[in-house]
């Protein structure tokens, strides 16, 4: 992959100087070339007013795949913390490591992010790459696109893991179409193909209906964002302590294209964040009106769960939008799925099928919501789910 | 302003049945519809050219029968639709397929932001926006639920998981936008009859100037090599009886599963 400059076309308008994030241009003579330090991050592409600086087309058909080794996960930090997603990530990078015998290393983009560095190691990271940045402190697709893809060109990972949250799946279909890689979306399998040193990564399509298998044979690194709460993280090892390798970098905040203005976290417990839930009891239209979602969060709040909701209860307004689990709604992945009075239309199964324990209450024996059940209970669930709250509170010890 | 929103066509899944001895999913016979999400886009394109004036041109890649969902945007009030379809473009994954619009953008010339759900039904990966964006060296916000545009400034109200962010930048830029953020209206009757008679080019990739090792099968990086029915780890257990008894039951298959 390369990147040059028609200096023809250059004005010496030292734009692109501000752009860069490796300090990796010099302008003299009023033309712009770039120095050794270039990465071919591409960052400069889109700072040229004249369209004079070209980044090459990668063709995975001229990739030498030998050049490219080892795992990389790109970490995401979420209040300070790396991402639950990261850690699972790690984990999953260990296992496929020790198929290719390569080390596993951690990016990890931030402001004053240093001190997570040691838990990286603790869940597997062997290395990592310390990319500390006042412009980093909040993720924006622009400044961690440009750093992490001139990571990437120098060093060549085979493999880069980016959890499939709404941030990792921004930023690596970004970063994917900037290098030309291969990029799965949203994997709950990945493993190793040791004879053709290929990954195999396994996807559902059609809302959960179909399960594909995906190869990137030529093109490299072989890209994959990855369903949170799927992969297991390791138990944490005291004493492994990461190399850690810091990435300097400069980060004009002009040459940044957005800017984040506000953040706005609702104060009502309401805005839970499912995806996070290890428990979620859901309701469906079975509910008959929306002051019966009482019944729901009576349960809910007894077993220490999340409020979800079908696709119906949200269309005709009984509930608000963020609750809704479902193709349209938010795909969650919870220890125990509790589904009341609702029928399990394919686009709610494709929301919560892989739950690792689902328990449906319908009074339909022939509802398709107990095809993916673990436990079925055909009755009225006014009278189901109360009891089942009663019997949770004495679980509990709660009288 | 010139907004292009990009669409495309998808079976509709409320509609896709399951069939029982194979565990697939019967496509035959199932309706085609505009992916949800897009038609959000589509209604979003509306409202800010009806109210800062512009036009909306609606953009989709697809075989010939794509044509439909055009001319159902056409409906809804869209000022112009391209279909871009070629025997080249066949096989496309993510990458191929936003490397193939954006050379339809190119060719449509100026505009001032792009508008694409925020993922598709059939395939949800949500990566042909910001791939897009990548590919026009534009700005990209992903996730909108609010948009405003003042002179060439955008700001956008993003629904994250567990809170809002508010975002701006500079135009053009590409947006994609999730289900909350409108009501798509329905075309009425005058939209209709106007679309079944627009006129909607069609053009190739040597219209639009594409790369062939870039379009397709050739310019995939990603293979699909196997396409299988998810297994079925359990077999349900039903618990019938008396409704305390029952509740009690499962508390009880719960502790030993230890999911409690």
């Amino acid at each position: 992959m390369g990147i040059y400059i028609e200096t023809d076309k250059c004005t010496g308008c030292k734009l692109c100087l501000r752009a860069c994030p490796y300090g990796a241009i010099a302008v003299e003579e009023d033309k712009a070339h770039f120095t050794e330090d270039c990465t071919s991050c591409g960052a400069c592409v889109s700072a040229c007013p004249v369209g004079a600086i070209v980044m090459e087309v990668v063709r995975a058909a001229q990739v030498d795949t030998s050049q490219y080794r080892g795992i990389w996960v790109i970490a995401e930090v979420q209040d300070g913390h790396l991402a639950e997603v990261t850690l699972e990530l790690l984990g999953k990078a260990r296992e496929l490591a020790e198929a290719l015998q390569v080390p596993v290393s951690l990016v990890l983009p931030g402001d004053e992010v240093s001190g997570l560095a040691a838990r990286a190691g603790q869940y597997g990271a062997d290395e990592v790459y310390l990319v500390e940045h006042q412009n980093l402190a909040q993720y924006r697709t622009g400044p961690y696109t440009n750093v992490i893809c001139g990571l990437i060109n120098k060093h060549k990972p085979e493999i880069v893991l980016i959890g499939a949250t709404l941030q990792g799946r921004d930023l690596a279909s970004r970063i994917a179409a900037r290098i030309g890689a291969g990029l799965t979306a949203d994997c709950t399998g990945l493993e190793i193909d040791t004879e053709e040193r290929l990954l195999r990564q396994t996807r559902p399509a059609f809302g959960g209906n179909i399960m594909a298998t995906i190869l990137c044979q030529q093109a490299r690194p072989q890209m994959a964002t990855v369903r949170p709460r799927v992969m297991k993280k390791l138990e944490p090892q005291d004493g492994q302590e990461p190399q850690i390798i810091n990435v300097p970098v400069s980060l004009d905040a002009k040459s940044i294209a957005t800017k984040i203005v506000e953040i706005i976290r609702e104060e009502q417990q309401e805005v839970v964040n499912l995806q996070d839930a290890d428990i979620i009891v859901s309701g469906g239209r079975g509910l008959k009106a929306p002051e019966n979602f009482s019944v729901i969060r009576e349960l809910a709040e007894a077993i220490g769960g999340a409020v979800g909701a079908s696709r119906a209860t949200v269309d005709a307004g009984w509930i608000p939008a963020y609750h809704q689990v479902g193709q349209t709604g938010k795909t969650v992945h919870p220890k125990l799925y509790i589904a009341c009075g609702i029928s399990g239309a394919v686009q709610h199964l494709a929301g919560m099928s892989t739950s690792d324990c689902i328990i449906a209450i319908n009074t339909d024996p022939n509802a398709p919501i107990f095809d993916v059940a673990h436990y079925g209970v055909v009755g009225d669930l006014f009278e189901v789910v109360p009891a089942l709250t009663d019997a949770f509170n004495k679980e509990f010890g709660q009288s | 302003m010139n907004i292009i929103v990009c669409i495309k066509q998808v079976p509709d899944t409320t509609e896709v049945a399951i069939d029982p001895e194979t565990g697939t999913l019967i496509r035959e016979g199932v309706p085609s519809i505009i992916n949800p999400f897009d038609e959000n886009a589509i209604e979003e394109g509306l409202r800010l050219v009806e109210k800062d004036g512009g036009k909306v041109t609606v953009l989709t890649m697809g075989p010939p029968q794509a044509e439909q969902a055009l001319r159902q945007a056409l409906a809804m009030g869209a000022d112009e639709a391209i279909l871009l379809c070629d025997r080249a473009f066949a096989g496309s994954d993510t990458l191929a397929t936003s490397y193939a619009l954006s050379r339809a953008i190119r060719k449509i010339g100026d505009f001032d932001l792009i508008i694409c759900g925020k993922q598709a039904f059939d395939g949800d990966t949500a990566q042909v926006g910001p791939g897009l964006a990548e590919q026009l060296g534009i700005p990209q916000i992903t996730y909108a639920i609010e948009v405003a545009v003042e002179r060439k400034k955008l700001r956008v109200r993003r629904l994250l998981e567990d809170r809002f962010e508010i975002t701006e930048t500079r135009l053009p830029a590409l947006i994609t936008v999730v289900k909350q953020i409108n009501e798509p209206r329905h075309a009425g009757l005058r939209g209709v009859m106007k679309a079944r008679k627009a006129d909607i080019p069609t053009w190739t990739a040597e219209d639009v100037d594409a790369d062939p090792l870039r379009c397709g099968l050739n310019g995939s990086p990603t293979n699909v090599v196997k396409v299988f029915s998810p297994q079925r780890q359990h077999e349900g257990e039903i618990l019938e009886g008396d409704t305390e008894e029952v509740a009690l039951a499962l508390v009880e298959r719960l502790r030993e599963a230890k999911v409690l």
